[in-house]
């Protein structure tokens, strides 16, 4: 089965949200420089869902993302988990392009790739937050596709997914050629061995500009147009309760939230 | 085919009725049809949902487009996604909205490529002018707001909506409307298996009007125990952080967030939650936060009304202790 993987690289979500800044124009929004950008953790799923798969049937995983030149860090972090190939998308034309934008130049890279079985995306960027990317794919390179995965299992030539839905879930029978995207309880991404970082140090990664692409005017003009980013307002208004003991400050949050009619 | 313009919504239907986070939407739809000059439509798609047209026109549409039809009696986006694309080419809304549910996730951003517009995702505020739409949306976790638009003319302007942030509209049982009667596309390559979905014991998130949620200051899986007797002495229900679902000590169904569930209680009591904002992105619309932690410099507590500082070990069994006192148990 050959998988491609659609991976981004993000400011690291785990730094405090109090580490982000909105530029004055409210076009960017940057974190830590501090702070390394990571691989979405989603897509590190993906990652851990494609190997799982190679290793229950075969075949070859690519690794593709549409991002700066440091977006190299992320593909190689999961070649070095044990995936075949790199692929890059770095155009300036797409830095600040919308999901239609993004999609489109995936479906053309993946094209290109060419004789795909299977696209695995995460299910949400944990940047914009949007989950746009893998179903818009799906629709440029008309596929069918079910989201926010929590498990795969490939029978003769086609698969059964599991969807997360509140308190439980929803099995689907889904044909290849698929895309899916791939929600965290999936399981942990494995860690990169030595060896796996040794053979990812070595691999090339093939880079594309848009115009390698062959990308249309249509493919190139933004669909939503972003108008500002901000820091919404948040004034603190709590009243710490506090006592001789921290048992005494316990009974007096309970006579004030009495007290509040909360309980 | 009628409308023309105006507002269109895909509904959702749950057991057997309007899905609360649709009448969500068509209480933010109705508000903003009523700035349109055209109808606000809604399309209902399953196997024996024409009995909620009347429903959804009581509850402010204006238009009903009945999908009854076996493709689509249970959900597949293939099937969904050829269907509603046939429905909003018929009536050319400028609006289009659906919750951003587990299906309107999946349904949204192809729909969108089929009707050649963007579409912004998990939106919880809007604004039209001259027919203009502008939509809010949170990202990074919950930490920032983006503003988007869409291009000069397009159409329609679509949006999905985070449930639990608009009120639901008001029910109006002496409304008319019309009901349009729609065929399915046929299902496509993706089949419908089986659904499982775990009954919650005890009070449902989604209901509560009280919940008690612990994270992973708690320390292990055992003392998750604490927070399941204090939710049953206050007739609660119970909640965690991601942090601790990942652990294993308790399952998906209680986590609450950016990827659980949202939920909008009256009194939110997080215990050994730092308030990560792709936590509280799930509970900020709670009444009242109440918070127990031993750093007194969480983040918890800029979203809290309440707070106590200190180890949740000493605190808690005295909060409990005196609840029981006070609720005469
Ligand atoms: C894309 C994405 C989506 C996410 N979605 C969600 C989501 O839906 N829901 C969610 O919850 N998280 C989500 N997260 C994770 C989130 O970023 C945090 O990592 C998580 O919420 C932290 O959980 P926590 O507060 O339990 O743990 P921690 O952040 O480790 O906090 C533990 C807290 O307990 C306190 N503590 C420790 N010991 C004690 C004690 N003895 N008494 C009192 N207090 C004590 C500590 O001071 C600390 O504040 C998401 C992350 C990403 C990147
Ligand atoms: N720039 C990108 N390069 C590669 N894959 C991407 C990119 N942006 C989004 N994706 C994929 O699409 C998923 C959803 O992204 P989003 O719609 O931005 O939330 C991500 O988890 C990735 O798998």
């Amino acid at each position: 089965m050959n998988i491609v993987v659609c991976v981004k690289q993000v400011p690291d979500p785990e730094q405090p949200a109090s580490n982000l800044r909105v530029d004055a124009n409210g076009r960017r929004v940057t974190g830590d420089p501090n702070v390394r950008p990571v691989i979405n953790g989603y897509d590190e799923n993906a990652v851990e869902a494609a190997l799982r798969l190679k290793e229950a049937q075969g075949g070859k995983i690519s690794i593709l993302s549409v991002g700066a030149e440091s977006a190299r860090d992320v593909i190689k972090h999961a070649l070095s988990m044990g995936a075949d190939e790199g692929y890059i998308v770095e155009d300036p034309a797409l830095s600040e392009a919308d999901p239609w934008m993004i999609a489109s130049a995936l479906g053309a890279a993946i094209g290109k790739i060419g004789d795909t079985d299977l696209v695995l995306c995460g299910r949400q960027a944990s940047d914009d937050d949007n989950g746009q990317v893998g179903p818009t794919l799906a629709e440029v390179l008309g596929l069918p596709c079910v989201t926010v995965l929590r498990a795969i299992q490939a029978q003769n030539g086609s698969l059964r997914v599991e969807q997360l839905i509140p308190d439980g879930f929803r099995a689907f029978q889904v044909p290849l050629p698929a895309l899916l995207s791939i929600s965290n309880e999936y399981g942990k991404p494995r860690y990169p061995t030595t060896r796996g970082i040794m053979l990812a140090a070595r691999k090339q990664i093939t880079s594309w500009s848009a115009a390698d692409l062959g990308l249309g005017p249509e493919a190139s003009k933004p669909r939503l147009q972003h108008v500002r980013y901000f820091i919404p307002a948040r004034e603190s208004r709590v009243e710490f309760i506090t006592g001789e003991t921290l048992e005494e400050a316990g009974e007096k949050l309970a006579l004030r939230l009495r007290e509040e009619k909360l309980i | 085919m009628a409308q023309q313009g105006g507002v269109l919504i895909l509904g959702e239907v749950a057991e057997g009725q309007l899905a609360p986070a649709t009448l969500e939407v068509l209480g933010i739809g109705r508000k903003l049809a009523d700035q349109l000059p055209g109808p606000l439509g809604i399309a209902i798609l399953g196997r024996g949902v024409g009995a909620l047209a009347n429903d959804a026109i009581a509850y402010g549409a204006d238009v009903v487009h009945v999908v009854d039809h076996a493709a689509v009696a249970d959900f597949t986006s293939d099937a969904y996604v050829g269907t509603t694309e046939r429905i909003a080419k018929d009536v050319k809304p400028s609006i289009l909205l659906l919750a951003h549910t587990a299906n309107g996730r999946e349904v949204g951003p192809r729909l969108a490529v089929r009707l050649q517009t963007g579409q912004a995702s998990d939106c919880i505020e809007f604004s039209l002018e001259n027919g203009r739409l502008t939509a809010t949306r949170p990202c990074f976790g919950g930490a920032i707001r983006q503003t988007v638009t869409w291009p000069e003319g397009a159409a329609p302007q679509f949006a999905t909506v985070r449930p639990k942030t608009f009120d639901q509209a008001q029910r109006n049982p002496g409304r008319q409307g019309e009901v349009i009667s729609v065929s399915a596309t046929e299902a496509g390559a993706t089949r419908f298996l089986e659904q499982k979905q775990e009954p919650t014991e005890g009070v449902k998130l989604e209901d509560a009007e009280i919940i008690v949620s612990g994270g992973r200051g708690l320390g292990n899986a055992d003392n998750f125990k604490q927070v399941e007797e204090l939710a049953k002495v206050l007739g609660a229900a119970v909640g965690a952080s991601r942090a601790i679902v990942d652990e294993g000590w308790v399952p998906y169904a209680y986590q609450v967030g950016l990827t659980g569930k949202t939920v909008s209680p009256n009194l939110y009591i997080a215990i050994g939650i730092s308030g990560a904002s792709q936590h509280m992105a799930g509970c900020a619309g709670s009444r009242v936060i109440v918070a127990i932690n031993r750093d007194e410099s969480a983040d918890v507590f800029k979203y809290a009304r309440f707070g106590v500082v200190g180890e949740y070990q000493k605190i808690l069994p005295a909060f409990q202790r005196k609840v029981q006192e006070l609720l005469g148990g």
